[in-house]
């Protein structure tokens, strides 16, 4: 006889059969039925969360760090608005997670019943795909697809919505064999034909750029990447979700390009006769206004997507594929025409580059009045805690220091909120990566706004043992939006005071929540304080670092404006061509 | 374009449209040929986006199956109206004559009005709507237009090409 099982039952087998592993979540009216056998699960370890929020990013912090999907669980109604904000963020950075929500029961559905809220309407636009599920038998199909759908092809969040009814009901166990989705087509390969004419612009440039974003990462495509920088000797930009994906301490690597990148890569881009483009998708950021972008450039542009292809910048050759295979691909075309004789000469190319790196590299002033710098402490944070650690920002200044000063060695390193630009990140998907890799360390470098939007979390973090380290580079204000307002506003500083050097007093917060807190407020002291904290692993601790308000983040593209108006610091413009 | 015949499908493609400052002129859906697969006709304004990002965009969407540019040339197009005209009694002759009997019926009559019904293409509809509005346009009911690929292929041949992949 056929097993009966409720459709909570059958939810939690497939997400067994799905491999996952870790859920984040909160549970509520209507997902309650789910909870019951999760507490029988063997195989899902539930972390219970402060807010859905937070289970959303830190199965994107999971996701990120294991290379796994990551999953996150919520109620109906407010529970899943709560996951709007990460999916949203995962959404914009492609990073696979599936959401489960509970929905009121179908036949409330569209009556304005309590706790009812359209989550799979108001998902859409930010999700790759989503599901309302109303009749248990086609839980385990929903599930599958999401998981299918959220990690292949360009990755991204699936949202499962599941009525409280279905989950009641009485079914059958399945697991679908095969996934059938007609209309989704991940598996694409670039021709030969488009493969050559890459390589062939490849040997006819004189200035050409690896552009490198985050796909590459997602691809796994890192080892590919750096033969292919091995093999050209084309000088490398990683951008920010790219951070990583060729070594810092690469000697083509020419750090980070956009509006806070440094002069050499942003002068590399404008000044190439040829882009590289590869998993990465002309944002705003990195490009500056759009018409005034590498001029001169024609344009290689490889994704696994086919709509990123001259949605910002015309491709004269578009790679639609998987990056890892297509830069193989690239690797062995390109060898091949060096056995048949053909030559790269990059010499002058490089010369100008190197004269940019030489005399524009990354650096900050200290402060006058002998405060503590936060440049300091992030370049100290990252020299003592190494290539190894994990490290997650949250958004603004901190977080353009952290991937300007902090260097990186390896993929998967470094986890920030890239394209939606999310405060609050930093401390859920840190607690996401350490969960995922417990062995090694995880440093979340937030901002004292940031910190101040998901701090709760650090009671989810002590509870369950995540030991996860916090810096917050306190500065007292919103820090990102008061720099601006110092150079956009005639220094009419407009709510971004937000007095987080008086209040709350984030040592006592800290242990408040069981963590170990410490306060450092002078550069003599950031070495020691960062030893202490490496040491201490049974708990999480928190780092108050007391730094200078008037810190700004240097380079700078001002919003809207040409690359090439790059500041190196307030109204000083690099020379870009010298005469020798 | 084919879609999978789903709840919300017809909200993701409008909230698509919608969210990347698409322009719709008009839209139709409608069963087809297979079972539990719709078919939509969009007209889109492309002033402002190259069509292939349009396409790109909603072959993005899980649920559309298929998706094939049709120009004026290369498809056949049809659009339906319902016009209800205020006629006069001496004006009534006159109207029913001045209609193409090829494209336009009566389909109701009363003492004052008339109800035209006519298929034909966008340029005939507008056309007829132009003579239609010297006797007085009471009321118009139009559909969004539908179209059809000439010559022997058909829409479906990359449906089962795309179930292989």
């Amino acid at each position: 006889m056929t097993e009966k099982l409720t459709g909570a039952q059958v939810l939690i087998r497939s997400l067994e059969q799905a491999q996952a592993e870790v859920v984040f979540g909160i549970p509520g009216g209507a997902i309650l039925p789910a909870y019951d056998p999760l507490m029988d699960s063997s195989k899902l370890r539930h972390i219970l969360v402060r807010h859905e929020q937070a289970a959303g990013h830190a199965a994107s912090g999971y996701a990120w760090a294991s290379g796994r999907v990551g999953v996150c669980m919520a109620t109906s109604g407010p529970g899943a608005t709560n996951l709007v904000t990460p999916l949203a963020d995962a959404h914009m950075d492609s990073i696979p997670v599936v959401a489960i929500t509970g929905q009121v029961p179908s036949p409330a559905i569209g009556t304005d019943a309590f706790q009812e809220a359209d989550i799979r309407g108001i998902t859409f636009p930010i999700t790759k795909h989503n599901y309302l599920v109303t009749d248990p038998h086609e839980i385990p199909r929903a599930v599958a697809e999401a998981f299918y759908i959220a990690s292949t092809g360009r990755p991204g969040p699936v949202l499962v919505d599941i009525s409280k009814d279905a989950l009641q009901a009485e079914t059958t166990w399945w697991w679908p064999t095969e996934i059938k989705l007609r209309g989704y087509r991940p598996h694409r390969s670039a021709s030969d034909q488009a493969v050559a004419d890459a390589v062939e612009l490849i040997l006819s440039a004189k200035k050409p750029v690896l552009y490198v974003g985050g796909g590459i990462i997602k691809a796994s495509a890192t080892n590919e990447l750096l033969e292919m920088a091995n093999l050209t000797g084309i000088p490398v930009v990683t951008t920010l979700m790219a951070r990583g994906a060729v070594p810092d301490s690469h000697p083509s690597h020419l750090g980070m390009p956009g509006m806070h990148g440094t002069v050499a890569a942003v002068g590399a881009l404008q000044q190439s006769d040829l882009l590289i483009a590869l998993g990465a998708r002309f944002d705003d950021r990195v490009t500056g206004k759009l018409s005034t972008f590498a001029p001169n450039a024609k344009v290689i542009h490889l994704d696994i997507d086919p709509a990123e292809i001259g949605k910002n910048r015309a491709a004269d050759v578009a790679l639609v594929g998987d990056a890892k295979q297509t830069i193989s691909r690239l690797n062995a075309e390109f060898s091949k025409q060096l056995k048949n004789g053909r030559t790269i000469d990059q010499a002058a190319w490089w010369q100008s580059l190197n004269r940019l790196r030489d005399t524009y590299p990354l650096g900050y002033d200290d402060p006058h009045d002998g405060s503590l710098s936060p440049q300091y402490v992030i370049q100290r944070l990252g020299e003592l805690a190494g290539p190894d650690a994990i490290y997650t920002a949250g958004v603004g200044q901190h977080q353009m220091w952290a991937a300007q000063f902090i260097k990186y060695e390896r993929p998967n390193t470094w986890l920030n909120s890239g394209g939606l630009g999310t405060m609050g990140y930093a401390v859920p998907a840190a607690m996401g990566a350490k969960v995922a890799k417990p062995n090694n360390p995880v440093w979340a470098i937030d901002g004292d706004g940031c910190f101040q939007m998901t701090n709760q979390e650090l009671a989810t973090c002590t509870i369950n043992e995540i030991p996860i380290k916090v810096a917050v580079i306190n500065n007292n204000s919103l820090g990102m939006v008061r720099q601006w307002q110092t150079l956009f506003y005639n220094e009419r500083y407009s709510q971004t005071d937000l007095h987080s050097h008086s209040f709350p007093d984030f040592v006592k917060l800290a242990e408040a929540y069981g963590a170990y807190g410490l306060r450092c407020d002078s550069a003599e002291q950031v070495d020691g304080t960062i030893e202490k904290a490496m040491a201490m692993d049974d708990a999480p601790v928190v780092i108050d670092f007391m730094v200078h308000q008037d810190a700004m983040v240097w380079p700078m593209v001002a919003a809207g404006t040409s690359n090439s108006d790059i500041k190196v610091a307030r109204d000083m413009a690099p020379v870009w061509d010298r005469e020798d | 374009m084919l879609v999978e015949d789903k709840p919300g499908v017809l909200a993701r493609v409008a909230g698509l449209f919608a969210r990347r400052g698409f322009n719709v002129e008009s839209l139709a859906v409608g069963p087809t040929e297979i079972p539990e697969v719709s078919r939509m006709t969009i007209v889109v304004n492309l002033e402002d986006q190259p069509l292939a990002q349009v396409i790109q965009q909603l072959d993005k969407l899980i649920d559309v199956i298929a998706i094939e540019e049709l120009s004026v040339q290369a498809g056949i197009e049809r659009e339906l109206i319902l016009v209800k005209i205020q006629v006069k009694e001496r004006d009534r002759t006159a109207l029913k004559q001045s209609i193409n009997p090829n494209i336009c019926r009566v389909v109701d009559e009363s003492d004052s009005m008339l109800t035209i019904e006519a298929a034909a293409t966008p340029f005939e509809i507008k056309q007829l709507l132009s003579r239609l509005s010297e006797f007085g346009v009471a009321e118009l009911v139009q559909s969004g237009v539908v179209a059809i690929g000439r010559g022997p292929a058909a829409l479906n041949e990359k449906l089962r090409t795309g179930a292989e992949n």
